[in-house]
């Protein structure tokens, strides 16, 4: 009985084997033993972030080529190594992506919508397309926050998700979940390469920056005290904050929504404010740069839209170099702007810290004379970014133009740049009424000068600075409108000693919404002047773009500009981009930023793509819905000014900085101003007769 | 006439799940997706179906004439697993895109018992060679329907706003014995 019971069973169980034995040798499959391998090293979670069903799958995935060393979204670069160890890949520490969340408005939801008493935003989306009136912002239902296996995304105190970035693993299913798509899986280098999309959520700040820096998200940094972060938000598209700080008109604040209300946000404040506390702390913050591709790339001209260019290139791994025609870098920087508004140790301080990512610069070098086109392709450079900016002057087109004492107001500030001798006597004349000649007025002022500055129509038509308008008032330049210079009166030896201007009226507006100056017939006067200083306008010097025969291969406008496609900036080369005042004629220096990364952004797809090319949604002028002008409920609160570092009398014999930055309960004040504005939301005020203390403005944001 | 009524009795009335409580872990564990459901659901049919005819013969032939009854439950098991194993090889080699649908949930059924009841059951009713196959199979849908419903119903749940002690399982298992009322409806229609 016993004997049979196991003679049986030992038979099924011999019988059994032998026949898995036999299939499994007939019925063998090779299986690549790497898949085990891989699997071994994977983090082992199954938690299908990459996209496989488990790590098996996954594994398999990479044996197949299906997906490359970094499958694993957990286990880093130390997983990602190890499995490129085993498939014999190369293997580049790749830049770390993280969840973006590109909306501030969830609190805002005006219906928040229950599913069965599950507020889900998928379900309202189907059924409603959404309740808000934003058409492109966050809900705040926080579907996110639960498809996130990680624990990375929380609901913010606002309303709309907070993503940590030390657990966010870009596993991408909170972008997937998305109804409204607010949520990118990014990393540095495409927040880098992105430019406004109509539907981003672009605040009226954010739409009219030339550079387009995200203002609401780095002044909410600033006010929670993340300065590096602000920081970090406006190096992502603007090199030079410190300097922008100082100079820039911030047309941003032009179109602040708050100045419907009261005055705009000192949005320009709050950045120097965050610069100079870099500055101040004494240590830079780290920039990171995407992993080297090194590729060479020349930039031409080291002005702002070169260092932005050469900046950006830098982050995105390229390989970029500098040639610069003067000895220092900075451009009109350094060579046009003065002293009191930008120091020279701020913008070498800022430069040296551009540079230090590693960029090659060669100094005195002139395009067109040491180098051209053709020997930069020789010396392997794939690229060319060109930004000489605008330095030639134009003509006033009068008798004695060339007299003795009479130069232009950019060769003079460029003289005080370099501190060699300008040759300036007592009794100034400027001409012109634009921001160099204003420049050019000032600094004459600092130099013991009695400056007089002309300008052929009014105040209220001068294209210069309010602000700089006012302060040469301050410091003595007198002002002589409606007056336009016929000749240049000179002595015996060829030197100016008068003026001769005949007074004018306005009439008719023009092209320009300016009313055009009309000459009074008879009514020439002369002013006494031993050194005048023209500033009627720049062109780019384009003549080092002609070889010897006169022929040039890239295209001019009728502007006398270097003509580019406007959105990708490449010229008639495929290969040459080109950026700031040389492109656009005399502008702002944020222009000259932002262009220089929107030539970086096309040269990276140039060399990686063949091709540059924009999103078909771009931005590009003001979005007419957001513009509104009646916005209710919200309270008043007046806005800082800026301290003057130096009081009037001691200015006009000084070359320090006049404007100083806020200090940090300013800031906090100047933060909490702003109304945190998505296209279209906007914070509203609360009760009546609330004040603005830090607390309980955060709270209330 | 009879097999109609031994389809229907095995599929509703004697629900291998939900009227005789076999296979609850790949009940609860392989319903969270209809997907997942479906590819189990069949893969243990085409299991079933097998086990049962191949235990038939081996108690038919083995150990009913060597008197040795009292083996049954172990060599059951012994030849259901050597079974898995040999499908498992079998289908990899020869119809690789049945492997891939059915073959991560061969290894599952190994110790499946459901699988395991249904062919002791066979041999409780005396079922002849046919009856065992229509019986193993009609089974393996009566398995198949109950998973695939508690999938549906789990995939509705997701969406639902759920106490966090009561997510997943729980609620799982709550849904089966709410299932499993349902189908006492059924009782007493068949034998």
């Amino acid at each position: 009985m016993i004997t049979a019971s196991v003679l049986v069973l030992f038979g099924i169980g011999l019988t059994a084997a032998v026949i898995l034995a036999v299939a499994s040798k007939l019925l063998y499959v090779y299986e690549d033993p790497r898949i085990a391998q891989v699997e071994s090293v994977l983090a082992g979670a199954n938690c299908g972030g990459c996209g496989f069903p488990g790590c098996a799958g996954a594994a398999q995935g990479v044996v197949e080529g299906k997906a490359g060393a970094n499958v694993c979204v957990i286990g880093g670069d130390s997983v990602a190594a190890k499995v490129a160890g085993i498939m014999g890949l190369d293997f580049s520490a790749t830049e770390k992506q993280i969840a973006f969340v590109d909306c501030t408005g969830g609190v805002r939801a005006e219906e928040i919508y229950q599913y069965q008493g599950a507020r889900d935003c998928r379900a309202q989306h189907l059924l409603y397309s959404g309740a808000k009136m934003c058409p492109e912002g966050c809900l705040g239902y926080g579907t996110c926050v639960t498809a996130c296996q990680f624990g990375a995304i929380s609901m913010g105190p606002n309303g709309y998700p907070v993503v940590d970035p030390n657990l966010c693993t870009a596993c991408g299913s909170c972008a997937q979940v998305c109804p409204r798509g607010v949520i990118s899986i990014w990393g540095m280098t495409a927040r880098i390469t992105h430019v406004n999309e109509v539907n981003d959520c672009l605040a009226p700040c954010r739409q009219r920056c030339p550079g387009q820096i995200n203002i609401p998200r780095y002044i909410e940094q600033v006010s929670r005290g993340d300065y590096a972060g602000a920081l970090e938000t406006i190096r992502e598209r603007i090199p030079m904050p410190l300097s922008i700080g100082r100079v820039c008109p911030h047309p941003c604040e032009g179109v602040c929504r708050r100045g419907n209300v009261d005055e705009p946000v000192g949005i320009n404040m709050i950045k120097r404010f965050a610069a100079d506390w870099e500055m101040n702390s004494g240590t830079r913050l780290p920039i990171t740069c995407a992993p080297d591709t090194g590729r060479k790339v020349a930039v031409v001209g080291g002005g702002p839209a070169g260092l932005s260019c050469a900046y950006f290139l830098r982050r995105l791994g390229h390989a970029p170099t500098i040639f610069e025609s003067m000895p220092k870098l900075g451009g009109q920087l350094r060579y046009g702007i003065p002293e009191y508004r930008l120091p020279k140790a701020v913008l070498d301080w800022e430069i040296e810290g551009i540079i230090g990512l590693g960029i090659d610069v060669k100094f005195n070098q002139f395009f067109g004379k040491d180098f051209s086109l053709e020997s930069l392709a020789e010396d392997g450079y794939e690229a060319v970014f060109l930004g000489i900016g605008a330095w030639m002057n134009l003509n006033l087109r009068i008798d004695n133009e060339d007299a003795v004492g009479v130069s232009t107001g950019t060769e003079f500030l460029t003289k005080v740049g370099l501190g060699v001798d300008t040759g300036i006597g007592k009794k100034v004349v400027v001409i012109g009424g634009g921001n160099t000649a204003i420049d050019a007025a000032r600094t004459s002022v600092r130099l013991d000068a009695d400056v007089t500055l002309m300008y052929r129509r009014t105040r209220d038509e001068m294209p210069a600075n309010m602000d700089e308008i006012i302060g040469a008032d301050e410091e003595g330049v007198k002002y002589l409108f409606l007056a336009a210079p016929t000749r240049i009166v000179t002595d015996d030896a060829g030197h100016v000693t008068h003026v001769e201007y005949i007074q004018m009226e306005l009439g008719a507006p023009d092209a320009s919404g300016r009313r055009r100056p009309v000459p009074i017939e008879g009514s020439e006067t002369l002013i006494e002047a031993d050194t005048v200083y023209t500033a009627i306008g720049q062109k780019p010097e384009l003549s080092c773009l002609y070889d010897d025969s006169g022929t040039c291969t890239l295209e001019e406008t009728r502007w006398r500009t270097l003509g580019a496609d406007p959105d990708t900036l490449q010229t008639a080369l495929p290969h040459v981009f080109t950026g700031g005042d040389m492109h656009t004629g005399p502008a702002l220096v944020i222009t000259a930023l932002g262009e220089g990364r929107k030539a970086a952004r096309s040269i990276h797809q140039y060399l990686n793509e063949g091709a540059p090319h924009v999103p078909a949604n771009m931005q590009r002028d003001m979005i007419d819905y957001t513009m509104f002008t009646h916005v209710p409920d919200v309270g008043l609160r007046e806005r800082s000014t800026m301290p003057h570092l130096i009081e009037c009398d001691e200015r006009t014999c000084s070359f320090k900085e006049i404007e100083g930055a806020i200090n940090e309960e300013q800031v906090k004040h100047e933060t909490c101003r702003c109304l945190r504005c998505g296209l279209t939301c906007y914070n509203r005020d609360l009760a009546e007769g609330q004040t603005c203390d830090a607390e309980e403005c955060l709270k209330n944001q | 006439m009879d097999y109609f009524v031994l389809v229907i009795a095995a599929i509703f009335v004697n629900n291998i799940v939900l009227a005789q409580y076999l296979g609850n872990c790949p009940f609860i564990g392989t319903s969270k997706e209809s997907g997942v459901a479906i590819g189990m659901g069949l893969a243990v049919v085409f299991v079933a179906a097998m086990a049962a005819v191949i235990t038939w013969c081996v108690q038919k032939f083995l150990l009913a004439p060597n008197d040795l009854g009292y083996l049954q439950t172990i060599a059951f098991i012994l030849v259901i697993a050597a079974l898995v194993q040999f499908v498992e090889l079998f289908l990899k080699k020869v119809i690789p895109p049945l492997y891939k649908s059915l073959g991560i949930f061969l290894p599952l059924i190994t110790t499946n018992c459901a699988v395991l009841g249904i062919a002791i059951i066979c041999q409780r009713e005396e079922f002849t060679l046919l009856e065992t196959l229509i019986f193993s199979v009609a089974s393996g849908l009566g398995f198949m329907l109950a998973l695939v419903v508690l999938a549906s119903i789990r995939e509705r749940l997701d969406l639902a706003r759920v106490p966090i002690s009561m997510k997943g399982t729980p609620l799982g298992l709550i849904m089966a014995g709410l299932m499993s009322l349902a189908f006492f409806a059924f009782k007493g229609m068949a034998s």
